[in-house]
């Protein structure tokens, strides 16, 4: 194998402390016992404790767990079905459809459902049109999930399957489902991180009465940068972390980008 | 009464027609096979019998009954896939119960039943395996024993033996017939090779362009091909452009340009001036040399151009006075001597006047 050439390695170590000496940064702060973060003067938890007795940030954090648990247990079921028809049938305009979501800006996505829900839908913004615009979002990663899963199977097994006397129903249940676990668990997974995360989107949709996570996070720092934001941003990253790790040992496919 | 009935089926794909007309019956017990080049709709007639396909003209029967709109799963047939298709998430002993869970027998039955036919087919200790835990033979046996397993009317088997290599190919192939023997289920084996097909079958369909040019026992396949397609396809056979020159009751005197003519029988009656082929089998011509006597009719001069010694048998390829070059397979079956004939040799061809067939164009 060709040995990699100094500067390569050179600008890929740059780029990863780019990428990530601010999120170590973060995480260090969230345990300085310091109101300012500014330098560091000592070890310290209470900013995690004062976490707990923070009401807002409490009910903002439970409208985030609710909305990404709603949103991706819906629009795995939703990508699901969708991905097992581009796969199935083949229709040229289905996978437009169910992608183009996911490549639109999120700023764009964000003004548009707006639009729609209050213009057209008049509709009163709260916590159903954060979830429908995180489903909206989510679909098309489960979708492409599941369709590269069922890509990469023999098509004949359907079909023995009804041979042998299961029903489409029963073929469904015994044959299908299983084998599209895996990509149902990372895409669940994938789409609850997008969930709990979103900004731009949710701060469209949300109106005034309910709050997330991240919009708490903003509303705080607009105010001061204290040490507590920190330490909400290292639990979300932890969180966010940890489901991406457990996305990709069921689906490894997904991480290596040939989904 | 027969136990499946094909009746003037014919499926079209757009303006293609995959299947014209085709009408076969296949009696209880029979080993039966579709025998074609690909494309020429063995396949199509498969699936349209295992009903992921339906016929657009004409209809298929089971036991007398119409088999139109009966899905799959209701349909007392199982196929062997090509590609065998197994259920990767399920152990051997897990796909062999598929079918029976799937029609709803009990517990112990299933029990029973899975273990009996992992007997059958000799992989009692691979229960536990996965698929993509086993060789290519032994997936091919987990096939058969899930498709034998629920004792099906009829299996269909769709080249089973076709991802397999050669030797394990023929071991399969004795396998499968005292198998078929052995649970008398009735088989109807699709292939495109035409050795499989003679070696395993009761009767061969043979198919061309999705019409069924012949149907009959191997044996009459190959001694009485019905036309120059079916005697071109199986096993080698020598083809000569000839005309009608006398027809006497069983007795047919042909002419073949630039040779001469040819002594034959046909029992047909037939028109003289009538031009058709004369097919013989290279097996059933002797080639002599010069000084030897042959006391048979059909004589001709040639040389020996080409030879393929193959051990056991020695094909010759002898040009004849008219440039045509014939096929003569001759056993080497002389002690002390490997073979009869060299390149270059000044030879004689001949052949009994029943050994070949005319064929009608």
């Amino acid at each position: 194998m060709k040995k990699p050439q100094f500067w390569l390695w050179t600008a890929s170590l740059a780029t990863y402390a780019f990428l990530y000496i601010p999120l170590a940064v973060v995480v260090l702060f969230s345990f300085n016992d310091s109101v300012l973060n500014a330098e560091w003067v000592g070890f310290t938890t209470r900013w995690y404790v004062k976490l707990l007795h923070d009401d807002d940030m409490l009910r903002a954090a439970a409208n985030s767990l609710l909305i990404a648990l709603v949103s991706s247990s819906v629009s795995t079921v939703l990508g699901a079905m969708a991905g097992l028809a581009m796969h199935r049938y083949r229709p040229r305009w289905l996978p437009f459809l169910v992608l183009t979501p996911v490549a639109m800006p999120e700023i764009l996505l964000g003004v548009s459902l707006l639009l729609f829900f209050r213009q057209v839908l008049d509709l009163s913004l709260g916590l159903f049109s954060i979830l429908a615009a995180h489903i909206t979002f989510s679909i098309g990663f489960v979708a492409v999930i599941v369709r590269a899963r069922l890509a990469g199977m023999d098509e004949s097994i359907f079909e023995a399957a009804r041979d042998l006397g299961a029903t489409p129903w029963a073929t469904f249940r015994r044959i299908t489902l299983p084998l599209i676990m895996p990509a149902l668990v990372a895409g669940f997974l994938m789409a609850f991180t997008l969930s709990i995360d979103d900004f731009v989107i949710t701060f469209f949709v949300a109106g005034v009465g309910v709050n997330t996570l991240p919009l708490q996070i903003y509303s705080m720092i607009k105010v001061a940068l204290t040490p507590e934001v920190n330490a909400v941003s290292t639990l979300l990253m932890a969180l966010t972390l940890t489901l991406i790790l457990v996305a990709s040992r069921f689906a490894p496919d997904v991480l290596k980008g040939r989904a | 009464m027969a136990l499946l009935e094909i009746r003037n089926v014919t499926r079209r794909f757009g303006t293609l027609e995959a299947v014209k007309d085709v009408s076969i019956a296949i009696e209880p017990g029979e080993f039966f096979t579709l025998l074609g080049p690909s494309g020429c709709g063995k396949t199509t007639i498969l699936r349209m019998i295992a009903g992921f396909d339906e016929p657009d003209e004409g209809e298929i029967l089971l036991d007398g009954k119409s088999l139109a709109g009966v899905p799959p799963e209701r349909r007392p047939l199982h196929t062997v896939f090509q590609s065998y298709a197994l259920f990767p998430h399920m152990t051997v002993a897990g796909n062999i119960a598929f079918p029976l869970e799937m029609a709803g027998r009990s517990h112990d039955e299933i029990r029973q039943r899975v273990s009996e036919t992992l007997a059958l087919v000799h992989l009692e200790e691979k229960a536990d395996s996965f698929p993509h835990e086993l060789s290519g033979g032994q997936k091919q046996r987990v096939a058969l024993a899930r498709g034998l397993v629920n004792k099906p009317r009829l299996l269909l088997l769709d080249e089973p033996l076709g991802a397999l290599d050669a030797k394990l190919r023929v071991e399969m192939q004795i396998e499968l017939i005292a198998l078929q023997r052995e649970v008398g289920i009735t088989f109807i084996f699709v292939t495109h090779s035409q050795q499989e097909a003679l070696a395993l079958s009761h009767r061969i369909a043979v198919m061309k362009d999705g019409r069924v040019e012949q149907c009959d026992e191997p044996d009459q396949l190959y001694t009485q091909p019905a036309n120059r397609f079916v005697a071109d396809f199986i096993g080698k056979i020598n083809l000569l452009d000839v005309e009608v020159k006398s027809s006497s009751k069983v007795l047919l005197g042909l002419h073949a340009a630039g040779l001469g003519d040819i002594a034959a029988t046909d029992p047909r009656p037939i028109a003289v001036g009538e031009r058709g082929v004369f097919a013989l089998r290279p097996e059933l011509i002797r080639v002599f040399g010069h000084r030897e006597s042959a006391d048979l009719k059909n004589r001709f001069e040639g040389v020996v151009r080409e030879l393929l010694y193959l051990g056991d048998v020695t094909l010759y390829k002898v040009e004849l006075a008219n440039g045509r070059v014939i096929e003569a397979l001759m056993p080497n079956a002389a002690p002390g001597r490997a073979k009869f004939h060299e390149v270059g040799d000044a030879v004689t061809v001949c052949w009994r006047h029943d050994a070949g067939v005319y064929l009608r164009s």
